[in-house]
C-alpha cells in the first residue's frame, strides 16, 4: 500500500475534525470552541484577517500545536495521541518554504523522501518536480531560486510523500499565473483519488476558485460557512471584512 | 531490527544533512576554529608556561579553548533551521523526536570532534606536550560526547530565544561543569604524566556516568522543547 493512504475511518467519518478547539499563546484564546469537518475529497478555503487564527489553525491540524481544550481528529485519528501517523497522512505547504536553501532542489527532496522512508525515492522527487515544472531547476541550490520557484518547490515537498490531505497556508502568495494553474496539479494523489485540500488565504478569488467550500474565521471560529455553488459573494465579504474587528 | 532501522535512519540522514550543509557554509567549525586559536595565542603569551607548569596550567587553557569553541558551534545548530523554517518541516516528518535529536547530536559531536583534532596540535606546539596520549583522547572523546548530548538540547532552546548568545553558556555551562572538571583532571595527569591510573580512571569514569545521564535525560527533554 502507497505511503498516504488512510487505514483507518476513511469510508465511515470525515477526513478532518475538530471539536470544541480551544488554543491560545498567553492572552486571549486564538481559537474558541471552533467546530469545523472537512469530508474526504473535499476542499475547504478558510479567508480570515491577520490574528484570526488561520496559521494556528493549520499548525493544529498538522500536529504542530497541541490543542489547550477540544480535540482533532484527522482520519479518525486523534492528534495527541496519534500524532506520528497522522504525519504520514499530511503534507505541509507553510508560509515558509521550509527548505535547506544550501542543498539542491533534488537533495532537499531526497532528503525528504527518505525522512519519510520512500521507496523508489529518486523516481518520486523527478515526478513530483515535473508536476510543480521544476524538472530543469533540480541541481540548482534553493537559495538561487526566486521566491515563486521556491515556493513551488515547497509545494513539491508537501505532496513527495503523495498524503490524502494537504494543508496549505496563503499558497498563491509570489506565485504567477502558471505557476497558479500548475497548482491543480496537487489536487489529486498518484492512483487518482483527490486529495482532501484545507487552505487559509487573503485572496477571495483565488480561494474561490479552489475551494469547493468557503469559510471564514472571525472570533476564534467559523463565522460563515458556506459551498462555493450557490454561494452568496456579497455576504461572504462582507463576513471576511468584519473578520478583523 | 526494524525498530533500530526506523530509529537509526532518520538520524544518520539528518546527521549527513548537517554535515553537508556545514561543508558548504563553513559556519561553524571554521568560525570555532578561528576563536580556538585565538584562545590558545593569548594564553600563551599572557601565561609564562615552563615544563614544570605545564600540567597545572595547560589543562585549563585546553577545555576553555574546547568548551567556548563549542558553546560556539552549538549556538549555530538550531539557528539555521529555525531561520529557514526547516525545524518545522524536519518535525512535520513521521520520525521519533529522538532520532531528530540523535542526528542533531552527532552532528555536533562530529564538529566537535574536527575541532579539537585541529586544536590539539596547536595546543602541542604552543605548550610543549605530546597530543599523542590514550588518556587524554579517550578525555576528549568522552567529554565532547557529554558537550554534544546536554549542548543538542539547548542548543534547541536559546534557538528561539532572543538572547541566545548569552543563554546558552548560562544554561550550558552549569550542567556540564562535572564533565569539565573530570576531563581537565584526566589531562592534567595525562599531560604531566603523572596521573595515578586509579584517579585517572576514576575521572573518566565520572564524564562517562554523567554521559551515560545525559544520553537518557537530554533526548526526552528535547522533545518537549521543540513541541511548540
Amino acid at each position: 500500500m502507497p505511503v498516504g493512504i488512510p487505514v483507518s475511518g476513511e469510508e465511515s467519518g470525515p477526513a478532518i475534525r475538530t471539536e470544541a478547539l480551544y488554543k491560545g499563546f498567553g492572552g486571549p484564546p486564538v481559537l474558541r470552541g471552533l467546530e469545523m469537518e472537512v469530508g474526504w475529497g473535499g476542499s475547504l478555503v478558510i479567508f480570515g484577517a491577520n490574528g484570526s487564527g488561520k496559521t494556528t489553525l493549520l499548525r493544529l491540524l498538522a500536529t504542530r500545536y497541541r490543542p489547550d481544550r477540544g480535540s482533532i481528529h484527522v482520519a479518525g485519528l486523534e492528534t495527541r495521541r496519534s500524532a506520528a501517523s497522522i504525519r504520514r497522512l499530511i503534507g505541509v505547504v507553510a508560509h515558509h518554504p521550509m527548505l535547506y536553501r544550501n542543498m539542491t532542489c533534488e537533495e532537499n527532496l531526497l532528503f525528504f523522501g527518505r525522512m519519510y522512508g520512500l521507496e523508489n525515492v529518486g523516481e518520486r522527487v523527478g515526478k513530483v518536480l515535473g508536476q510543480v515544472g521544476l524538472e530543469s531547476r533540480r541541481n540548482q541550490r534553493v537559495r538561487t531560486l526566486s521566491h515563486g520557484m521556491q515556493k513551488r518547490l515547497a509545494m513539491a515537498r508537501a505532496v513527495l510523500h503523495d498524503p490524502p490531505i494537504l494543508l496549505m497556508d496563503e499558497p498563491e502568495s509570489g506565485l504567477d499565473q502558471g505557476a497558479l494553474e500548475g497548482m491543480e496539479s496537487l489536487r489529486t494523489m498518484d492512483l487518482g483519488r483527490p486529495r482532501t485540500i484545507i487552505a487559509a488565504t487573503h485572496n477571495v478569488e483565488w480561494g474561490l476558485n479552489w475551494g469547493e467550500r468557503v469559510a471564514v474565521l472571525r472570533g476564534g471560529g467559523i463565522a460563515y460557512e458556506a459551498d462555493r455553488d450557490g454561494l452568496d459573494e456579497g455576504e461572504l465579504r462582507r463576513a471576511y471584512g468584519e473578520s478583523g474587528q | 531490527m526494524r525498530a533500530i532501522a526506523e530509529f537509526g535512519r532518520p538520524a544518520l540522514l539528518v546527521a549527513w544533512k548537517d554535515i553537508l550543509l556545514e561543508l558548504r557554509n563553513r559556519e561553524v567549525v571554521a568560525t570555532a576554529l578561528v576563536f580556538g586559536v585565538m584562545l590558545v595565542v593569548i594564553f600563551n603569551f599572557a601565561l609564562n608556561i615552563t615544563p614544570e607548569t605545564v600540567d597545572v596550567l595547560a589543562p585549563g587553557v585546553l577545555w576553555v579553548a574546547f568548551s567556548f569553541a563549542g558553546v560556539l558551534a552549538m549556538s549555530r545548530a538550531f539557528v539555521a533551521e529555525n531561520e529557514e523554517g526547516t525545524l518545522d518541516a524536519l518535525l512535520l516528518c513521521p520520525v521519533s523526536r529522538d532520532s531528530l535529536y540523535f542526528g542533531k547530536m552527532l552532528a555536533m559531536f562530529i564538529f566537535m570532534v574536527v575541532i579539537e583534532a585541529a586544536l590539539l596540535p596547536v595546543f602541542a606546539v604552543f605548550f610543549d606536550f605530546s597530543a599523542f596520549s590514550a588518556t587524554l583522547l579517550g578525555a576528549i572523546v568522552l567529554a565532547t560526547l557529554g558537550f554534544a548530548a546536554v549542548g543538542t538540547l539547548f542548543a534547541a532552546v536559546a534557538a528561539n530565544v532572543r538572547s541566545r548568545e548569552i543563554m546558552l553558556p548560562i544554561l550550558f555551562f552549569p550542567l556540564v561543569s562535572p564533565v569539565i572538571i573530570g576531563a581537565v583532571e584526566t589531562s592534567g595527569a595525562a599531560i604531566g604524566g603523572s596521573g595515578a591510573v586509579v584517579s585517572t580512571g576514576r575521572w573518566l569514569q565520572l564524564i562517562a556516568v554523567f554521559d551515560a545521564v545525559f544520553l537518557v535525560v537530554c533526548p526526552w527533554l528535547f522533545s518537549i522543547v521543540v513541541e511548540e
